[in-house]
């Protein structure tokens, strides 16, 4: 059996729902939803490569590389804005993240 | 080199803003003694000058540059220029209440310009990864504003919810661009559009609603409006005052640029989308509201229905559609800027107040904020000669006209629903017992911008075919 682009595709689903269900299931810990974002951008860098090694545009892997850079960018944001948080808070429990009701 | 030359000259207002933003942190990380207020102003010059290199750009005409993913024509200088306004008189809202509230920063220009960066280009945006990119750097900017009252638990709480969920938007988003990516095999929207075209495929049509899944979280359109009330109640008022402005503006611009140029043939699939989040977002945007007690939360309900409204234009799918669209959006961002410098008013010894029942009679107390004030809110519910109603009746229009009677009754009936919770706060301004008086800090810059905004309501009772005509050309631009 030969590996086939239908093959990464759906692996990269797989790894972008375990991402989703990483967000909308977890109820522990903040951290957690921050490897399950990178998962999600990881999934969709694994469509974009194999799209772009299947059709032969190279497009698709500059657009892999620019979202890595930008990944990383997030993941600073990302824990600048958590630590501020656990100053205030004393937590990064999910279940504290409950000053304002939405 | 001569086409470098005129990419460059091309993308002019961006770079400018670019090399001034950081020219901006350079000036505030090594001149200590420098007032982040003097930051401020610096920016406000700046976005003058970006407006007038935007103004500048050749009209009529559609110019790419960097092998097309940058572009320029009518449409987008329209956008760029209301984001400007709506990011400009964020500034201008921030800077007292900065100072008196100890939370100045020079980082706070820094970011505006960033964010309004990102904003730019999201809306010249000619292919998926120049989106994406504007769209992060909008987006991660946007994430510290919102954090900017680092020592409130708030304001953190704000920044966290408005970070995982924006990550999570744009993922999504990115997901639904991959799949576009795969089945057209260009990131370009030009090529997308000539590749997806009347034959039915499902993979191009997941990856279409991926991207307006993403989208709709920017716009917080229902069902991904949820961070909205938390972080417009969490963030800095005059921060909250930019996102209801500039980032609904642009994202709106985003929208409609991707809709109409990378997927013009598949108008018939995204219209039912659009509807549904549409009817979703107005409906909401009524019900939600009428029990809020915080001033600022009912403001993000507000919001998300006139993104509703918004999205009945858009639904339309005609040239009047958007040119509805963005008369509508151009209205709102100066409506709400004026009702936030009503908010920012509302100022007790304690604090920033922020309840409903601390507006009780406002009349009595302070009678010309409270008349400008019930003005403002006359124009969200939609009455004839003000603004408010302009935009709605447009927008309706654009949906009737292409047969959609059913989304313009539903605008109709939910806006009266609307009109509830707008005249329930007028009726607290005039009926309710006086309480403590606000203090009479309003800074002589927000009166000026309350005045403007008095100014431009009038503007659009005796002069309305100056932002129509322009809004109608910015849409010629868009729909080929």
């Amino acid at each position: 059996m030969t590996i086939g682009i239908t093959h990464y595709l759906v692996v990269a689903a797989i790894l972008f729902t375990i991402g989703v269900l990483g967000i909308f299931v977890n109820r522990k810990n903040i951290i957690v939803i921050l490897m399950s974002i990178e998962l999600m951008l990881l999934a969709v860098n694994i469509n974009l490569v194999a799209f772009s090694t299947s059709l032969g545009d190279l497009a698709g892997q500059v657009f892999a590389l620019v979202i890595l850079t930008v990944a990383a960018a997030e993941a600073a944001i990302g824990l600048a804005i958590l630590v501020v948080f656990f100053r205030n808070r004393g937590s990064i429990a999910v279940e504290d993240v409950n000053v304002m009701k939405g | 080199m001569d086409t470098l030359h005129a990419d460059l000259m091309l993308a002019l207002p961006e770079l400018a803003l670019a090399v001034g933003g950081m020219a901006l942190l350079m000036i505030g990380a090594f001149f200590k003694s420098i007032r982040p207020s003097v930051v401020n102003v610096l920016a406000l010059g700046l976005f003058a000058v970006i407006a007038f290199l935007v103004w500048r750009q050749p009209a009529g005409v559609q110019a790419s540059a960097f092998n097309a993913a940058y572009v320029v024509n009518d449409f987008t200088r329209f956008a760029k220029l209301v984001i400007l306004l709506g990011a400009g008189l964020s500034i201008v809202l921030a800077t007292r209440f900065f100072d008196r509230e100890r939370i100045a920063r020079f980082e706070f220009a820094a970011l505006m310009a960033f964010a309004t960066l990102g904003m730019l280009m999201m809306v010249s945006a000619g292919g998926l990864i120049s989106l994406y990119v504007g769209l992060e750097l909008q987006s991660l900017s946007l994430y510290v504003l919102a954090a900017f009252n680092r020592d409130n638990v708030k304001a953190t709480e704000a920044g966290l919810k408005y970070f995982v969920l924006g990550a999570l938007s744009s993922c999504m988003l990115l997901y639904g661009a991959s799949l576009v990516y795969g089945f057209s095999g260009t990131v370009e929207f030009s090529g997308i559009a000539a590749a997806i075209g009347g034959e039915r495929n499902l993979g191009p049509i997941i990856g279409i609603v991926f991207v307006l899944a993403g989208l709709s979280f920017k716009i917080s359109a229902v069902p991904f409006h949820m961070w909205t009330p938390d972080v417009y109640e969490g963030a800095p008022t005059p921060v909250t005052a930019f996102f209801a402005g500039a980032p609904k503006m642009a994202a709106m611009a985003l929208l409609l640029r991707v809709l109409f140029d990378a997927f013009p043939n598949a108008v018939a699939d995204w219209r039912q989308i659009v509807t549904f989040i549409s009817i979703a977002s107005m409906a909401l945007g009524a019900f939600a509201a009428i029990g809020q007690t915080n001033i600022k939360r009912l403001m993000a309900y507000s919001s998300i229905g006139n993104v509703g409204y918004a999205l009945v234009g858009v639904a339309a799918g005609t040239e009047q559609g958007v040119a509805s669209v963005l008369i509508f959006m151009a209205i709102y961002v100066v409506m709400t800027v004026g009702v936030f410098v009503c908010i920012l008013a509302m100022r007790r010894a304690g604090g920033q107040a922020e309840k409903i029942e601390d507006l009780s009679g406002l009349m009595a107390t302070r009678p010309l904020l409270a008349l400008a004030f019930i003005l403002l809110l006359f124009s969200y519910v939609g009455l004839p000669p003000l603004p408010g109603f302009f935009g709605k009746f447009y927008v309706f229009g654009a949906a009737v006209e292409q047969g959609l009677w059913p989304l313009a009754v539903i605008g109709v009936l939910t806006s009266v629903v609307a009109a509830y919770y707008y005249v329930r706060l007028v009726m607290v301004m005039i009926n309710g017992q006086p309480g403590e008086p606000f203090e009479k800090t309003m800074g002589g810059e927000l009166r000026i911008v309350l005045v403007g905004t008095m100014a431009f309501s009038l503007a659009m009772l005796l002069v309305p075919g100056v932002l129509v005509d322009w809004a109608g050309t910015a849409a010629a631009a868009l729909v080929k």
